[in-house]
């Protein structure tokens, strides 16, 4: 796991549901042949409603048309970020499309589990809410270790909460490789 | 020590300890393992990945695979994952798979089962695992569907998990969880017949909130509760994700002994109550008696209202469908409301389960056996103009473009089904207003959001539908 995480914002509101991450179109691709994962980032955010797509302007699309990568590398979310569905597409189609790290007030338990547990990003939780603080495009620079983040682009800094439980297993990768650092699996 | 709820109790029974308390995180023993054919083919491969490709799972009888969500369309990569589906029950020899036989190797759109008394393909996973026998008090069930909190209504702990979660058990039997504390909702008086359990939780989540419950269990507690059928319950644990739950759970009674003893072949389980003293982090009550029939409007789940004030609500589709709203009780409320009458707007009902459908071919209006020339359920709904689909997932999740009821465009749709997030029946452009099925059906007849109190007076009998 990287201490710092440094990249530019994409800003959503609150009740972020997995069907507006990855929509249940999508769904027939298998994760597990890379040639159709990688659609999970082309198609990730496409169900985000107009308006809402990248806070405050509302319009500006996560990933350009055509392309399996975002321009940005780190999401901020409100409340319940990636309430609903349990696909765990969710997550790994934010991974696809580049994204390290996504920041919110808190989870949906499923989305929060898939990402620590499938080890395809860090799932922060700020201890105020952000999403009215940091414009889409902000540079920022996530201090996991330490705990903060720095909006490089407005020069404010944001406390956010520890890891608590779960950061042995994202420190290891994920479940699997915990399960194998601590004897339960060989 | 305090007492303990029932979900503490089966985390502490499968994780080998004598008692375990709220936040504490656990490593527990899984009873049954459920996947489908959306998830089911990226947990293969991380099985696969991180097993081995000989590995075996930890043990055959107890993984159920249920295809549900993509099986009447077109599209090839649909096919494709049945076909994955189906390698992987014949390498692991699984009992418990229920084939969508009349899926072929061959492109375009499959031909649907005739009769539904004569497929293996059964429909929505939640209704196919009670059905089948395999949800039975006091066990963990886990399943990749953030619905599988619906076989809580059986007493049990049952909750949705990830690809890598499932993968994982399937190769160990294990999973780690946080023991979650429990919100206790408890209902007095008895059902009166222009609600169903639907109204019930549709208040339950408007009160609390979509991350009401977050990492909570619901639990579902009282005579009103008691006075509902297991169909019924099943829509009140269904929808405990809904506001965030971690799980649902309804107290195990003679109702759901018989349903279990007459379903399951596993003679041993263990019935977990809440002790008197156990620990609850929220209570509210209700009075049936003062409870109005309910929606809640677009988008989200909580967004609630009662169906009376939306009456001005215009719409443009109905459907009556889901593990939510597709069992059968729901299609003996919709077709009592629907007899004799005609739909103004597009109706479509998706029966749940072929089970489902082969009792709406069997039953009367009252949910028992048709004698001579009684109207079957199925009848009714065709002759009063809805259009039906064969059982499973259909639009309730919008899907492929061609998939039965999806909504392309703007349309307006009053729904049984548990979401009405943006774009979760098909288009974003689309709004979905959530409601029982006497809802949906009285305002089906009418083509705005209609009160089912102007439609009903009499409770509406549904015998020992779904039970035998
Ligand atoms: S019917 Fe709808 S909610 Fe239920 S499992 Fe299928 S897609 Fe999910």
């Amino acid at each position: 796991m990287e201490s710092v995480i440094s990249g530019k914002a994409y800003v959503l509101g609150d009740n972020i549901d997995t069907d507006q991450i990855i929509p249940a179109q999508y769904l027939a691709f298998n994760p597990a042949i890379a040639e159709e994962r990688k659609y999970f980032g082309m198609y990730a955010m496409s169900s985000v409603p107009e308006g809402q797509r990248g806070l405050p302007a509302g319009n500006i699309p996560f990933v350009e048309l055509n392309q399996f990568k975002s321009q940005f590398q780190i999401v901020i979310g409100g409340k319940n970020f990636g309430c609903g569905s349990s696909r765990e597409h969710a997550p790994l189609a934010l991974a696809e499309a580049g994204i390290t790290c996504v920041i919110a007030e808190f989870y949906a338990r499923i989305f929060f589990r898939n990402s620590v547990n499938g080890g395809y990003l860090v799932p922060l939780e700020s201890t105020t809410r952000l999403v009215e603080q940091i414009r889409t495009g902000d540079e920022l620079e996530v201090h996991l270790l330490d705990q903060y983040l720095l909006n490089k682009t407005t020069g404010k800094r944001h406390e956010l909460r520890p890891l608590g439980d779960v950061l042995p297993i994202i420190e290891a990768g994920g479940v699997f490789n915990y399960a194998k650092e601590t004897g339960m699996l060989k | 020590m305090a007492g303990m709820t029932m979900t503490e109790k089966i985390l502490a029974r499968h994780g080998g300890k004598k008692s375990v308390a709220p936040g504490e995180n656990v490593w527990v023993d899984v009873d049954v393992l459920m996947t489908h054919d959306v998830c089911g083919p990226g947990t293969i491969g991380i099985f696969h990945e991180k097993f081995g490709r000989q590995a075996k799972v930890w043990n055959g009888d107890k993984v159920v695979i249920v295809p549900d969500h993509y099986i009447f369309t077109a599209d090839e990569k649909c096919h494709r994952n049945i076909q994955i589906l189906r390698d992987f029950v014949r390498e692991q020899g699984l009992k418990y798979y229920y084939d969508p036989d009349f899926v072929k190797n061959e492109p375009g759109m499959p031909n649907p089962y005739k009769d539904p008394t004569k497929t293996n393909y059964k429909g929505v996973c939640h209704k196919a695992l009670p059905e089948e026998g395999h949800v039975r008090p006091g066990e963990i069930l886990l399943g990749t569907d953030s619905h599988t909190c619906t076989a809580g209504a059986f007493g049990q702990f049952a909750t949705g998990v990830g690809n890598t979660d499932a993968a994982f058990a399937l190769g160990t039997g294990k999973t780690w969880l946080k023991v979650p504390p429990t919100m206790k909702f408890t209902f007095h008086g008895r059902i009166p017949a222009y609600l169903t359990a639907k109204d019930l939780i549709l208040a339950v989540i408007g009160e609390i909130g979509v991350d009401g419950a977050t990492y909570r269990t619901m639990y579902f507690a009282g005579e009103g509760i008691s006075s509902l059928t297991l169909e019924d319950r099943m829509t009140l644990t269904n929808m405990a994700i809904e506001a965030g739950g971690k799980n649902g759970v309804c107290d195990v009674d003679e109702k759901t002994l018989q349903y279990v003893r007459q379903r399951s072949n596993v003679p041993h389980w263990q019935v977990e109550r809440d002790d008197s003293d156990a620990r609850y982090i929220y209570e509210h009550e209700w009075n049936l008696d003062t409870m109005e029939p309910m929606v809640a409007k677009p988008h989200s789940p909580d967004n609630k209202d009662t169906a009376h004030n939306c009456r001005q609500v215009k719409l443009d589709r109905a459907y009556v469908g889901s593990c939510t709203g597709g069992k059968i009780t729901d299609m003996i409320f919709a077709a009592n409301i629907l007899k004799g009458n005609q739909v103004k707007i597009e109706t479509y009902v998706v029966p749940g389960s072929t089970e489902v459908h082969a009792d709406m071919r069997r039953l009367n209006l009252k949910g028992m056996p048709r004698q001579g020339n009684e109207k079957s359920i199925e009848e009714v709904l065709l002759d009063a103009g809805c259009k039906l689909g064969p059982s499973g997932c259909a639009a309730c999740l919008g899907g492929p473009s061609d998939t039965f009821g999806r909504l392309n465009n703007a349309e307006v749709c009053i729904s049984t089904t548990n979401r009405n997030f943006p774009g979760r029946m098909g288009s974003t452009k689309s709004s979905v207003y959530l409601a029982s099925p006497l809802t949906v059906a009285a305002s089906a007849l009418t083509g705005r959001i209609t009160d089912p109190r102007d439609y009903v007076s009499d409770p509406i009998q549904t015998g020992m539908a779904g039970v035998v």
